[in-house]
């Protein structure tokens, strides 16, 4: 038996939100999602029915979520996948990626690292000395640009929600790191070389962008990454959500009060980082130095023997990742 | 009722009948962190569970 009301029917709620004070039913929870989303878009001018969208897609809940909203609500959006080679996370995460495409009839690209480039993240890290998360975001970064401006594609979608986006704002804010503080914004204009890209979960939680794909039927990878757990990013996100226990609605106000009133004095130090960049003497993409930085962890990279994922795990990863194996 | 929850999977049995927020409180499991799921439909913390119940609590943390 339920006893909490939807805010909007009466009718039975299927999920409580404390930041909004509310309840909510399926149908006006879908309602309330589909408001925020429409909201981040207009808001920040992140996107024209007109253009030409590529959505970074992993497979878990917060890029198909992404996705279903943009097809609902009637853009054009395509998705990427990029193989990761990170042990049987990878072709699991491929899978869910690739089934919510066909079934909705929409256009999925991969890209595969060890097929296209000759290395994996396990290797990337262990080759280059990289912790993983560093080498699979900077080769995600570099492949949603390349991949976008070679196929037309004028602006890049990802699936970064509220969490995500408080999480690495209350990191570069602990460090006063004003560079990176300077373009944590939803949207990044389109520059020389680069697409535009924008974020339009970011007025969502991520508890939000999962209800949403389990009252919509979206069959998305539950696993968290093996090579993330115990990463710093995870711990700041707990932090917040015992903050966000005591003070309902705090997540939200940290980062969309930056976007509005600190973000705009920071923006001068954005600027310092996009001019000044050269071409890249191997792939001759954007960059600051002769060499990209990812030419030069696929340089170092397909080099190396390939490293299975166990190998790069911390002690306690590693524990759960076989022990997960195990139970499958 | 016998709860499944995730990362890593694994399998608690808990008497109900409970409401859902309480089990997630005894769990030590934060409300914002995770969705309860009684028979394939999300449903909110004082929704009270039942023994039949078939219970996935579901972690929505992503550290990507």
């Amino acid at each position: 038996m339920n006893y909490s009301k939807c805010r909007v029917c009466k009718e039975p709620a299927i999920i409580d939100l404390p930041r909004h004070n509310a309840n909510f039913c399926a149908e006006h929870f879908v309602q309330l999602c589909r408001r925020q989303v429409e909201k981040a878009i207009k808001d920040h001018r992140m996107l024209d029915p007109k253009d030409r969208i590529l959505v970074a897609v992993s497979g878990g809940k917060d890029s198909l979520a992404v996705w279903d909203l943009l097809i609902e609500l009637g853009y054009q959006a395509d998705g990427l996948y990029i193989g990761l080679g990170i042990g049987d996370y990878s072709p699991t995460s491929a899978g869910y990626a690739q089934r919510f495409a066909d079934q909705r009839g929409l256009k999925l690209i991969t890209v595969d690292l060890r097929e296209d480039f000759g290395y994996d993240i396990p290797t990337a890290s262990r080759a280059t000395g990289r912790v993983p998360c560093s080498a699979c975001g900077l080769s995600k970064r570099h492949l949603f640009d390349s991949v976008a401006m070679e196929n037309g594609y004028e602006v890049v979608v990802t699936g970064h929600n509220l969490d995500d986006e408080a999480a690495v704002l209350f990191g570069n804010t602990l460090r006063w790191d004003v560079d990176y503080l300077a373009r944590q914004l939803p949207v990044l204009p389109a520059t020389p070389g680069f697409p535009k890209k924008v974020k339009p979960l970011v007025r969502l939680t991520e508890r939000e962008t999962a209800a949403w794909c389990v009252v919509r039927g979206i069959d998305y990878l539950l696993d968290e990454c093996p090579m993330a757990l115990g990463n710093r990013h995870l711990a700041h996100k707990n932090t917040l959500n015992e903050v966000e226990r005591q003070s309902p609605g705090a997540k939200a106000l940290f980062y969309l009060n930056f976007v509005e009133k600190m973000a705009p004095l920071l923006a001068p130090h954005g600027q310092e980082m996009v001019d000044g960049l050269g071409t890249c003497d191997s792939c001759g993409r954007p960059t600051t130095g002769t060499t990209c930085a990812f030419c030069r962890v696929v340089a170092t990279s397909s080099a190396h023997d390939p490293v299975p994922v166990e190998l790069v795990l911390s002690k306690k990863a590693r524990a759960a990742y076989l022990s997960d194996r195990q139970e499958t | 009722m016998i709860i499944k929850l995730r990362n890593p999977t694994r399998e608690v049995t808990v008497v109900g009948p409970r409401a859902a927020g309480r089990i997630l409180e005894d769990l030590g499991l934060a409300r914002e962190a995770h969705l309860v799921i009684r028979n394939g439909t999300l449903v909110p913390g004082d929704a009270v569970l039942d023994d039949a119940d078939t219970i996935e609590i579901r972690p929505v943390i992503s550290g990507g």
